[in-house]
């Protein structure tokens, strides 16, 4: 069964076709990268899989569950974690608070109105595993804005990742990033287990093309090409495309 | 059949009136993101300075130009000494500050003119009625409505064909995009703010005669504005004449048809158009 | 070493808080037990405000609902008091008004929101206004009883008894809104207050949490508008304005949002100042819309978080 059906997915804005009748399947644990000119509705496209936006037709499966109709939070509930072009971390809270509202998010105790978040035991537990995995143990206390861009890409991924997500949806997540923190945020992604489906978009070539095994290439909202990275790079209608650009 | 017009037109006047107000109030939510609790007592203070001055010269005209200009004047220096400032970016800020306002323009009201329910004279040439089929219409009620219109049709030039009027209806608060532009955004929010306050003025003197002036219809007057912007949708101008009429409309029939209850049907009216239309009838969200 | 600090100036605010009426005339009295009734309030007002990042003008809804229904039970449905079931009606019936306009209303949010909620409490203020046949109209209904607690000792038309009564009610409302404010549901608040759009990627229910936070703040602005009508009694439609909204959303401006404690100091302030003020001159509402603006412009962090800066420093 396909992790992820897509089909002739579409999006107007008033008279603007951001996304035009895109359809395309992903099998569990492939990565495929999204790339495409600036406006060529990828992010679009991510905003109507993670449910922010509704399509004006088409349909979304999700391991054959029809998911079109679902609302955004219950998405998210289903599997389909998705990061932002611009880190969207809590930036006045504590690194603590990120986490632990990142793991909160799956339970009941987030309807618990008597028993304060320290008395979760297992909760904090598992919270300070995962600043201890990543180097963040010190700055527990420390509010997300006191952390440098990098250090917050890195602590929005991780916590991507710590919810128990089967679909990682990564809009430009090297946006900001230096050369060595891109290249090892690359290593992390090869090393992610089967169990997580990744789609991400990125400009950086490099990147696209160190993760993908999949490539789409969108134009105008429409897909143009679709398939392993070396098709797609050869293809005659990309190369057009991009000529100039890379 | 002349109950149903009577009110049909007394609904329009206080529409009209309503417009006014809700018009400024809307640009100033849609252009700035500023609610101003202190609308309604800008309409009242314009009121009873109007009143005064027809007091004194009996000459309505002059005390619509006293009211329109004091409080257009009052517009410009509460937005430059109190909106413009830092402390008052926020929305909460801005509605403390102004509610301040209110409560102060609001005692020194009932200082200066006193608790008593005051009323400004007809201008005399108005001061007839008019045969409309079988029912007998007041001439200054339709000077309104046709006043209200002049203003309407004011508004839409300004937003439709100025340079002021595309920052505004493109609800462009950001000073480097209307630099772009060639145009001082602050001159801009100035000028729309100070706009507002003057309509409210204005209004207030303008609604002299049929609603008068009294202790607390600053307050009554506001929550009516703001139910019409809700309705209408914020930043709409023509939200806020729809909403305005709507409003003036129920309020006319719903006083007479069910004293006790007509603020109850104004109500119903929000929560109706809130559930079919979240934003308003013609907000943007 | 940090909590045996706040644990000691809880102590001693409690128990200076039971000392004073042994030293006070019991006029003093009196106004410190509005004072905690408007802390609760205040309090219940800062759940939203503070910790889920609703802005509200509509609050006295709640306050003047759960008055109206005591008031209206007490004296024309059972002509005296039967504490019991007004309690229970009073806290109940504004967390009935706080579920019915929480459908209506959440799903908008910010500037639309603020306004939608300031009309909202107006209306009923509108239909407590005019509706003279069930709420006495503009006169209100006066001669609301005390409850009779002659069984534990207690006569409530006492002033200093009256005090502990709600001294009593004013430190369980205060220790629960702590509890809540501090749970795993509060926390989840924190993060609605800062971001719903990432709360939701997260895979939260933004709109349920908001919805409870919501009633959960009504329950208690309903509770403080027992105690007032107990208090007062009597009940005006101004329980319901919003002057009274914009009122105790000073004392949380004042106090701090989002320290739950500062908006009880808040209600302090502010019921002083007008209480000093007002003896003085009859404009005591100009020197009022003055401290607002003065708040906002000079201190809007709030005089808790003032004086915690202080003492960071000292």
């Amino acid at each position: 069964m396909e992790a992820l059906v897509v089909e002739k997915l579409t999006k107007d804005f008033g008279g603007v076709r951001a996304v035009n009748e895109v359809s395309f399947s992903v099998e569990p644990g492939e990565r495929l990268a999204i790339i495409g000119p600036n406006g060529a509705g990828k992010t679009t496209l991510f905003q109507l899989l993670s449910g922010m936006l509704t399509p004006t037709a088409g349909r979304i499966f999700v391991f054959g569950k029809d998911i079109t109709k679902l609302p955004a939070h219950q998405r998210a509930a289903l599997g389909i974690g998705r990061t932002f072009q611009i880190t969207n971390l809590f930036l006045n809270l504590t690194v603590l608070d990120n986490v632990l509202l990142a793991l909160e998010a799956g339970g009941m105790t987030r309807y618990n109105l008597i028993r304060p978040v320290s008395s979760y035991k297992h909760l904090l537990g598992q919270a300070e595993d995962i600043l201890r995995q990543w180097g963040l143990s010190d700055r527990r206390d420390f509010p997300v804005r006191s952390l440098s861009y990098g250090e917050q890409r890195q602590l929005e991924i991780m916590l991507t990742l710590s919810q128990n997500r089967s679909f990682l949806l990564l809009d430009e997540p090297t946006c900001g990033l230096s050369p060595e923190e891109a290249q090892s945020f690359v290593s992390i992604i090869r090393a992610f287990s089967r169990d997580f489906t990744v789609l991400l978009i990125d400009h950086d070539m490099d990147v696209t093309f160190g993760i993908a095994e999949k490539v789409m290439v969108l134009h105008y909202g429409t897909v143009v090409a679709f398939g392993n990275p070396e098709e797609v790079k050869n293809n005659p209608q990309v190369q057009e495309i991009y000529m100039g650009v890379d | 059949m002349a109950f149903v017009l009577t009110q049909t037109i007394n609904g329009i006047v206080f529409g009209m009136l309503l417009f006014l107000l809700a018009a400024g109030l809307t640009l100033m939510l849609g252009t700035m993101r500023i609610v101003n609790l202190a609308h309604g007592s800008f309409y009242l203070l314009g009121g009873y300075i109007g009143y005064t001055v027809a007091q004194r010269t009996h000459n309505f005209l002059l005390a619509c130009l006293a009211g329109l200009l004091s409080i257009a004047i009052l517009g410009v220096l509460t937005y430059k000494t109190v909106l413009e400032k830092r402390f008052a970016r926020e929305t909460l800020a801005q509605v403390l500050l102004t509610f301040g306002m209110l409560l102060i323009i609001s005692d020194v009201c009932r200082w200066i003119w006193g608790g008593n329910p005051l009323a400004i004279p007809k201008p005399e040439m108005l001061q007839g009625t008019i045969y409309l089929g079988s029912i007998v219409v007041p001439l200054y009620r339709l000077a309104v409505i046709s006043i209200g219109l002049v203003i309407l049709l004011f508004l839409w030039w300004f937003q439709e064909k100025t340079k002021y009027g595309a920052i505004v209806r493109a609800g462009v608060d950001d000073a480097e995009m209307a630099q772009g532009i060639g145009v001082n955004i602050s001159l801009v929010k100035t000028l729309v703010f100070s706009m507002g306050a003057l309509l409210a003025g204005l209004a207030g003197v303008i609604g002299g005669p049929f609603v008068g002036l009294s202790v607390g219809l600053d307050i009554d007057i506001l929550l009516l504005a703001i139910v019409v912007v809700i309705i209408g949708g914020m930043g709409s101008l023509r939200g806020a004449l729809v909403g305005a009429l709507l409003i003036g409309l129920i309020d006319s029939f719903g006083k007479s048809l069910l004293p006790e209850l007509s603020i109850f049907t104004l109500f119903a009216a929000m929560v109706v158009v809130l559930a079919l239309k979240p934003s308003g009838l013609f907000g943007t969200k | 070493m940090k909590h045996r600090k706040v644990t000691l100036c809880i102590a001693t605010v409690l128990v200076l808080l039971c000392l004073m009426p042994l030293f006070l005339p019991s006029y003093y009295t009196g106004l410190l037990t509005l004072i905690l009734i408007y802390a609760i309030f205040a309090m219940s007002l800062d759940i939203l405000q503070g910790y889920t990042g609703l802005a509200s003008l509509g609050h006295a809804a709640f306050l003047g609902t759960a008055a109206y229904i005591v008031a209206i039970i007490n004296v024309k449905v059972f002509h005296g008091p039967h504490f019991a079931i007004e309690l229970l009606a009073g806290v109940l019936s504004a967390g009935i008004v706080a579920a019915i306009f929480g459908l209506i209303v959440l799903r908008n949010t910010g500037t639309y929101l603020l306004m939608i909620l300031l009309a909202s409490s107006m209306m009923l203020w509108g239909i407590a206004f005019k509706w003279r046949s069930l709420t006495g109209g503009d006169d209100g209904l006066p001669g609301i009883a005390r409850p009779n607690l002659a069984f534990m000792h207690w006569n409530l038309h006492n002033t200093t008894d009256f005090y502990f009564f709600v001294l009593l009610f004013f430190v369980i409302a205060a220790l629960l809104m702590h509890l809540v404010v501090r749970s795993s549901f509060g926390h989840t608040l924190l993060g609605i207050r800062e971001s719903e759009t990432r709360m939701t990627a997260l895979g939260y229910n933004v709109w349920l949490q908001k919805y409870i936070a919501f009633i959960v703040s009504g329950i208690f602005a309903g509770l403080a508008g027992v105690m007032l009508v107990y208090y007062n009694g009597f009940v005006s439609p101004s329980e319901l304005h919003l002057v009274t909204s914009a009122e105790v959303l000073m004392m949380v401006i004042l106090g701090g949002v989002g320290t739950l404690f500062g908006p009880a100091i808040g209600a302090g302030i502010i019921i002083l100042i007008k209480n000093f003020v007002s003896a003085y001159t009859e404009h005591w509402m100009i020197i009022l819309g003055a401290l607002y603006m003065a708040t906002i412009m000079l201190a809007p962090q709030g005089v808790y978080r003032l004086f915690k800066r202080s003492e960071k420093r000292g």
